[in-house]
């Protein structure tokens, strides 16, 4: 019980870190460098957009990343511990492997 | 009150500050002085990482090549940043899980093996001295053009400073006063940057005044950048000019480089638990991100400055600034058609001025015209970003040294004691070592510098990711592994820098990747090496995949 609940902890962490990975990799590598050209041609205010996210942009999401990141993982660090504290209440003996 | 004065009371004033923390917070143990005891608290962890991250380059040089560079100076606003991402999702929870001193460490028990280990300080060593070296002439720079001191006396002033406090207060010494130096710099960064945005924008904001309409009513702040950089025969500003896939690796490099960093590592050491390591994460970046939004603004706004500034006016009445900075050949002008004019234009044969990219920091307070005071804080500020970073290496070098190599690999037998004084000589030698390439630099120090992100990136960073999240990578995988990658960017580096600089262009490169950028293709080479050596070679121990699984799972301590 323990072990599958470790497993799916880790299970699930790794998802977080895949979608928080790929958004990561569209804001810098996506929008930043292979289409900033085609995003120059949006305009706001003084900014050209491709330009303002290789420059600014991109940097605000990274922070808004890491928050989300410590985010989901509090909330899966405290729902890991409950489900292994209550694993350890219920198992009175047996198989606890 | 002059700028010299004011200078030095600033100097002055900042330098005492970081010997009375070193003094308040002395090491006694190897604990306190590998990780501060391991009880540092994430936000003072994020601003100490901050400062530790954020050196004389990225003070004093980056606005200032990115005002040459135009949008692809992006490389290094999201090279620089965006690594923490990785560095926050992929290394730092599990590494400061696994709870030991340093990054060989990590290495040497992940992968059992003392062979792994020795690479791994071979490789911090390498990167931290490579680097260490550029802190200590930056802070030359800044002794003898702010204080006008001679530059050899400026280094032996800051070696003293960083000796004094990393000596005696190792990492807990290192953690407070960089605390200190974070609240100093960031200041002598943004207290100029905004008084610009005003003067210039109306906007308080330097990031809201980077987009927004000039006082003079000549149009948007870049509008108007674009317009004098094509009136001049200037690349445009917010176009860019280098090849799309250079871009990308050298981004790439930059990422993978800056997660890698053994001294940034090691500073997710020192919180108290797993958690703290993730929220200090963030807090470091939300301190990095402040300077690095600002920089591309200041950028700007240099540039349109100066060339407003200087451009096509008659040489006799230049500002004052301008014949200070040219007495330290920062700023060259030499009047090719003899009509007493500055021509400075993009055109190599009529341009009249050689502009070092550091005036974009250094100067310009005095070229917008700010109050003395304003003036002097960069002297200070730059100090602090240099010696805040200087230290971070030091103590990299000698807990390599005192714990890697002596202690778990040759000496084993020591005492804490003991090894708390081989550190102590270790950081003493740094110094002197560190100090003497301080004041005699090798020509080459800038281009070193894409050395050291590029090994970090090729060897340390797919070793510590792969430890983490690939439970059957083994001992033989990882070291051919390492080994690949470090070898391999470091031949290419060397071919094209130092062997043959001839062939250093676009026409040379593997797929058009330039040397910087080469540590993306040395981090896929380990990655793939590694990966192909451990399919052929034994699963490591059950106690060792037992480490990952451990180390995988959050905990209290």
């Amino acid at each position: 019980m323990a072990d599958n609940s470790a497993q799916n902890y880790w299970k699930a962490n790794i998802k977080i870190v895949l979608s928080l990975l790929s958004a990561w990799f569209f804001i810098s590598f996506g929008c930043g460098i292979l289409f900033v050209d085609a995003l120059d041609n949006i305009r706001f205010g003084g900014f050209k957009l491709g330009f303002w996210i290789a420059q600014q942009g991109s940097i605000f999401v990274f922070v808004g990343l890491i928050f989300a990141y410590i985010h989901l993982m509090d909330k899966l660090d405290d729902k890991f511990k409950l489900e292994s504290s209550n694993a350890s209440d219920t198992e009175t003996g047996g198989d606890s492997e | 009150m002059s700028v010299q004065v004011w200078t030095y009371a600033f100097v002055i004033l900042t330098f005492g500050l970081y010997i009375g923390i070193a003094i308040w917070s002395r090491a006694s143990s190897t604990k306190e002085f590998y990780v501060a005891g391991g009880n540092v608290p994430p936000l003072a962890n994020g601003m100490a990482t901050a400062a530790d991250w954020m050196s004389a380059a990225s003070f004093i040089s980056m606005a200032g090549l990115i005002a040459f560079l135009g949008r692809d100076g992006a490389f290094y606003l999201m090279g620089w940043t965006g690594g923490y991402v990785l560095l926050a999702l992929l290394l730092a929870p599990y590494l400061r899980k696994f709870g030991k001193f340093t990054v060989p460490d990590f290495i040497g028990d992940r992968y059992y093996s003392r062979t792994a280990r020795l690479i791994a300080v071979f490789c911090a060593i390498v990167i931290s001295f490579v680097y260490v070296c550029g802190q200590m002439q930056g802070a030359g720079i800044v002794f003898s053009r702010f204080l006008e001191v001679d530059i050899t006396i400026g280094v032996i002033i800051g070696m003293g400073i960083v000796f004094f406090y990393a000596v005696m207060g190792g990492m807990k010494g290192i953690t407070y006063t960089q605390v200190a130096q974070y609240c100093v710099l960031i200041f002598a960064f943004m207290v100029p940057a905004i008084f610009i945005s005003i003067l210039m924008t109306g906007q308080f904001i330097p990031q809201i005044g980077f987009g927004s309409e000039l006082l003079d009513g000549s149009g948007f702040l870049l509008d108007r950048l674009d317009g004098l950089s094509q009136e001049l025969g200037f690349p445009t500003y917010t176009d860019g000019h280098r090849s799309t896939q250079d871009v990308f690796f050298i981004t790439a490099a930059l990422m993978f480089g800056t997660a890698g960093l053994p001294h940034v590592i090691i500073r997710f050491f020192t919180v108290p638990n797993v958690r703290d390591a993730r929220k200090s994460a963030g807090y470091a970046l939300v301190f990095i991100a402040i300077l690095y939004t600002t920089a591309p603004a200041v950028s700007a706004f240099a540039k349109t400055n100066l060339i407003n500034t200087v451009n096509n006016i008659e040489y006799t009445a230049v500002p004052e600034w301008f014949t200070k900075w040219e007495t330290t050949n920062l700023i060259v002008f030499d009047d090719k058609n003899g009509d007493g004019r500055i021509q400075y234009v993009g055109d190599p044969e009529i341009n009249e001025l050689q502009v070092n990219r550091d005036i974009m920091v250094l100067a310009n307070p005095e070229i917008a015209g700010l109050p003395n005071w304003v003036v002097a804080l960069v002297a200070a500020g730059a100090l602090a970003a240099a010696l805040s970073t200087a230290a971070g290496l030091l103590l990299v070098i000698s807990t390599s040294v005192a714990h890697d190599f002596l202690k778990r690999s040759f000496m084993p037998g020591i005492t804490e004691k003991q090894e708390l004084r081989y550190a102590r000589i270790s950081i003493f030698v740094a110094v002197l070592v560190a100090g003497y390439f301080g004041i005699n630099p090798p020509a080459y120090v800038a281009q070193v510098v894409a050395f050291a992100f590029g090994l970090a990136a090729a060897s340390f960073f797919p070793a510590i990711v792969m430890g983490i999240f690939y439970k059957r990578m083994n001992r033989e995988g990882a070291i051919a592994g390492m080994l690949a990658g470090f070898g391999f960017t470091a031949m290419y580096i060397i071919y094209f820098r130092f062997i043959n600089p001839a062939a250093d262009n676009a026409e040379n490169w593997w797929f058009g990747i330039s040397p910087e950028g080469i540590g993306s293709l040395g981090t896929m080479a380990n990655l793939a090496v590694a990966y192909t050596v451990a399919k052929f070679t034994p699963a490591p121990p059950l106690e060792v995949q037992k480490i990952v699984e451990d180390i995988r799972l959050p905990s209290e301590t």
